[in-house]
């Protein structure tokens, strides 16, 4: 019998979905373990990162990489896995976009830092205790992962050979990737393993000429069931996001989020939303436009939610005109 | 494909770039960049001499690409492309650098600051024509049928000139008579002609030329189509009055026993009647009922012109009829408005009775006007024996329109004349600058200078009927500082004219985006270039003329209707035009019809087909002004020759550290 194919799956900075997700592909998930040799997957079953490292160079054959780059730890297994891996996929928003993890590129460490440890009112910390990347105890020196100023997406810190864009991924987008790599089927390197059109075209609502006179929060009205949510004034990201998710938010009312990430070819993927929904508001004066803009709260977060950190802009500029890029440890 | 061979010339422009741009450097410098074969540096690249270099480099060098560095592209990129294509080349993979406007002009005291910009600006050019693609003009039957919107002394003009040509001419007007602001007047200035003796005939010559369908009392409600090839629906508003049969007797009006105050012919001091003619020399002649004020519409009974009408002309029921033409080009003649004058309530119109705007004077002084003739108070009786004019009320003022309305000056002027001809009164011209400077209005001014009109030189702050001494008792006060001398002046007087200035139409920007003109932040209509293309606009086949397109004269506004009519008969006798290849196209596989594109087209170019639910462009509308490429949050609209790849390619050129020896080091990151 011939050699199973290997599979690492690993969980960055993210929430988890990303592993549910996995889990979701129910029965499926057998044919996975049928096919495939799973050799690392924390979340589920107990593997060291020492056995990663007593593995040769590129002897896994896929690695499924979950979650954002946010500090050491991530970018030393993003490291290790690619060195180790022949196929790495950036599964999910998180690895492939920075998604929300990458919403914290808005502020800086010192300023989430003073936030969370200091100054959040549910907090009591008078001797002002930081995380700090080192401590001696007296039973030894302590060391936790040191915390970026910046997220990063997988591919800004190592070469990725796909995408697998959603938050999570739906099943069929990671069915359709596992058959394609099991068929040896897979499109060239650096694709996004996905369609080329955006939600709109799988979204069953009718669109008419689209004209905004305000946007309204989704507890603010009951949309009507059949007109496309974004003339009805609810945000949807639809227009400018990758579809494969099969629409399924707009199908309940729901405005698309976009965490399927930018259409095939767009650079950054809030410029083009942002510009796709300034040209549907229906004003006539400067006044106007910013009368039913400030019936969208946070734009920004709105625009960027799964792909600030591989914007063209990244990050908030820092302070002292510091470069964007800077991430890196402490 | 074999690699571009680019080649790249920078141009002194005589002294014009050399003198603040290093122009050899730049040149040596281009030869660093990527695919760049030859680069020359030229004095005056647009000379027969430049444009020869090219020629003979594209066949002794193998040049694909082009590149010039010089003037904007408004002045020279088709004499360059020419060039190229003179040659064998495609003229599209040409691109043009401007290191004139964008670099010496801006920057004349920072030599090296204007070089490293003007490098700047070569490398995005050359990283940027590599991504060129050859593009082919497309070529359109033109239709000879013109419309003409609008029946001013412009719209008269441009109708008569293509009609005489032999050519259709459809002219819409929305009143019920043509003739525009210009039936209005007694005299003109500067030679005091008869206003009607001139214009009458032309107006006339319109309503009875074979080659000339007029469609008054009507407006166009749609347009579609291109160049060459426009459909056009106009409503033709009911009139009630059946053409075929009316002679224009007049027995209709005289009778109808409803007076209506007519505040557009007769600006708001004559009445007419409810079933009217605007003005007697009105083409055409026939009357119009007005239905607001008819009695019969009001309470069914009445119909007192069907009882006196001897030709049974009286059409109660009938009602607006929609036509559609079919025409090749357009021509928008729609004229101004004046500004009113209750916006400047300091000044007193509508609250100080014997305070004029200019229009209301033009018909007190006008033989055929309510008073016939008599400059007399708004009494109607008693004649002024001081009168003040004040220039630019609602002009030159930022709180109003920064603009000057050009002929103000003359018709103040024109007005000053005729009030002391009429009535022998003291004039005084309230003046901030006298600007008589057309052909003849200098001398105008003079003469006025010695008819002894008083001028005084300041902006009037105030007219007022509160009375500071005996002699002010009972007169309005004009008050200004006489900035010629340095004081404040208190002038009383018996009428004030307030010479008002001319304000684009209220309706123009939906009247614009209708035809697909946009205005400018003064309103009016924007011409295609201001100075080389005043009367076309960036819509092909659709020009403007006269007041529409800015404030100007009734000499001006004739030129600019033959103008116009001039470049439609050429558009005519070629019989086709050639259309800019640069246009955006929608990939339809990828389209996902969300319809963010649809209502974006400033020209209406995009259509979504339904059954496929793709939205597509059409190619003879689209002016690839790119709004459509920018909006579409798929990403799948493409603008020739304005590509995401150019795009991108032309950022990251401009983005090259010019200051480094090796620009290139920089492209490796
Ligand atoms: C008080 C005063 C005195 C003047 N005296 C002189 C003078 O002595 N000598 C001189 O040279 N100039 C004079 N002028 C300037 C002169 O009035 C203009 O230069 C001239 O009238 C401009 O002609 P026009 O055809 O462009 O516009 P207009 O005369 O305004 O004609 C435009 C026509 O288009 C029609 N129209 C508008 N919109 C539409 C539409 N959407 N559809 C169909 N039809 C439409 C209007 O009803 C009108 O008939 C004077 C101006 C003023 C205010």
């Amino acid at each position: 019998m011939t050699q199973k194919p290997k599979l690492a799956l690993y969980w960055a900075s993210s929430c988890g979905g990303c592993e549910i997700a996995v889990l979701g592909l129910h029965e499926k998930i057998l044919d996975v373990a049928a096919a495939f040799d799973i050799v690392f997957w924390p979340c589920v079953m107990d593997f060291k990162y020492a056995d990663v490292e007593a593995m040769e160079d590129g002897e896994i054959d896929v690695c499924f990489f979950n979650g954002a780059i946010r500090n050491d730890e991530n970018a030393h297994l993003a490291h290790l896995l690619r060195r180790k891996s022949k196929v790495l996929v950036a599964f999910g928003a998180c690895a492939f976009g920075g998604s929300m993890p990458g919403l914290a590129n808005f502020y800086d460490r010192d300023t989430m830092f003073n936030w969370i440890y200091m100054d959040s009112p549910t907090t009591i910390n008078p001797d002002k205790v930081l995380p700090q990347k080192r401590y001696d105890t007296p039973e030894g020196e302590l060391v936790l992962p040191g915390f970026w100023n910046t997220v990063k997406t997988l591919a800004q810190v190592v070469p990725v050979d796909y995408f697998l864009p959603g938050c999570p991924p739906e099943a069929q987008s990671i069915e359709a990737a596992v058959t394609a790599i099991v068929a040896g089927e897979l499109p060239p390197p650096g694709s996004v393993i996905g369609s080329d059109v955006t939600v709109c075209d799988e979204c069953k609502r009718t669109k008419t000429e689209k004209k905004i006179k305000r946007f309204y929060r989704p507890q603010e009205i009951i949309p009507d069931p059949d007109i496309c949510l974004l003339e009805q004034g609810l945000f949807c990201a639809g227009i400018g996001t990758r579809s494969g998710c099969g629409a399924k938010c707009p199908a309940v009312g729901m405005g698309c989020r976009g965490c399927y990430g930018p259409n095939e070819g767009v650079l950054d993927h809030g410029a083009k939303i942002l510009t796709g929904i300034a040209s549907a508001i229906d004003a006539e004066t400067a006044e106007e436009v910013e009368i039913i803009l400030d019936t969208l709260p946070d734009p920004a977060g709105y625009f960027y939610r799964f792909h600030l950190p591989d914007s063209l802009l990244r990050r908030k500029a820092r302070k002292n005109g510091k470069k964007q890029m800077d991430g890196g440890p402490q | 494909m074999s690699e571009p061979r680019v080649g790249v010339y920078v141009c002194h422009c005589g002294h014009n770039i050399a003198s603040a741009v290093d122009v050899e450097h730049v040149a040596e410098w281009a030869y660093k960049l990527p695919f760049v074969t030859i680069a020359r540096d030229n004095k005056f690249m647009c000379a027969s001499t430049g444009q020869e270099q090219i020629e003979q480099d594209v066949k002794e060098h193998d040049l694909t690409h082009v590149v010039v560095a010089s003037c904007s592209p408004h002045m020279h990129e088709k004499t360059f492309r020419n060039a190229c294509a003179r040659c064998g080349m495609n003229p599209y993979l040409f691109e043009m650098a401007n290191i004139r406007e964008h670099a010496s002009w801006v920057h004349p005291n920072d030599r090296d600051g204007a070089t490293n910009k003007a490098k700047a600006l070569v490398s995005a050019a050359v990283h940027r024509v590599i991504h060129h693609q050859p593009l082919e003009p497309m070529q359109v039957n033109i239709r000879p049928e013109t419309l003409v919107v609008g029946g001013g002394i412009a719209g008269i003009q441009a109708a008569l000139e293509i009609a005489d040509a032999g050519h259709h001419v459809y002219m819409v007007e929305r009143e019920p008579s043509i003739g525009g602001h210009m039936a209005m007047f007694d005299k003109t200035f500067p030679t005091l002609d008869c206003s009607a003796c001139i214009l009458t005939p032309k107006m006339f010559d319109v309503g009875s030329h074979p080659h000339i369908t007029l469609l008054t009392y009507s407006e166009v409600e749609q347009v579609d189509g291109y160049v060459g090839n426009f459909s056009v629906r106009v409503r033709k508003k009911a009139r009630r009055v059946d053409e075929d049969l009316c002679t224009g007797c007049g027995s209709c009006w005289e009778k109808c026993p409803i007076k209506v105050l007519d505040t557009v012919f007769e600006a708001g001091l004559g009445y007419r009647k409810a079933i009217y003619r605007p003005f007697p020399q009105a083409v055409p002649k026939y009357p119009v009922i007005d239905t607001e004020n008819c009695t019969y519409y009001k309470t069914g009974k009445c119909r007192m012109c069907e009882k006196v009408c001897q030709t049974n002309a009286i059409r109660f029921d009938a009602e607006d009829e929609i036509l559609n033409i079919e025409v090749g080009n357009i021509v928008l003649a729609t004229g101004y408005k004046l500004f009113d004058c209750r916006r400047i309530p300091q000044y007193g119109y509508g609250r100080l009775e014997n305070v004029f705007t200019s229009l209301e004077f033009e018909r007190l002084t006008n033989a055929a006007g309510p008073t016939d003739g008599k400059v007399v108070l708004r009494d109607g009786e008693t004649v002024p024996e001081t009168v003040a004019i004040i220039h630019c009320v609602g002009s030159r003022d930022k709180h109003y329109n920064s603009h000057c309305s050009a002929i103000c000056c003359m018709s103040s002027l024109k007005f000053a004349h005729l009030v002391k001809e009429k009535t022998g009164a003291k004039v005084y011209n309230f003046y901030i600058d006298m600007r008589p400077i057309s052909k003849g209005y200098e001398e105008f001014y003079h003469r006025l200078l010695h008819e002894g009109t008083t001028f005084i030189r300041g902006k009037v702050s105030e007219i007022t009927d509160a009375a500071h001494s005996p002699e002010e008792e009972g007169k309005l006060v004009v008050i200004c500082e006489d900035t010629l001398v340095g004081k404040q002046r208190r002038v009383p007087v018996d009428m004030v004219l307030l010479a008002a200035g001319l304000e684009p139409r209220a309706d123009s920007s939906e009247v614009g985006h209708l035809f697909g003109v946009s205005c400018g932040d003064t309103g009016f209509f924007i011409e295609r270039h201001p100075k080389l293309d005043p009367v076309a606009t960036m819509t092909e086949g659709v020009f403007i003329a006269g007041a529409c397109q800015g404030a100007k004269d009734i000499p001006d506004s004739v030129a600019q209707g033959a103008a116009a009519a001039a470049r439609i008969l050429s558009t005519i006798s070629k019989g086709q035009v050639i259309l800019e290849p640069i246009r955006a196209s929608i990939d339809e596989s990828r389209c996902s019809g969300c319809r963010i594109c649809n209502n974006m087209c400033p020209y209406n170019a995009i259509d979504f087909v339904e059954d496929l639910a793709v939205s597509r462009v059409n190619p003879a509308l689209c002016k690839g002004c790119g709004t459509c490429v920018a909006a579409c949050p798929s990403q799948i609209i493409t603008g020739a020759h304005f590509t995401f790849d150019q795009l991108m390619a032309e950022i990251d050129g401009i983005m090259v550290d010019v200051t480094a020896d090796d620009p290139f080091a920089v492209e490796a990151v």
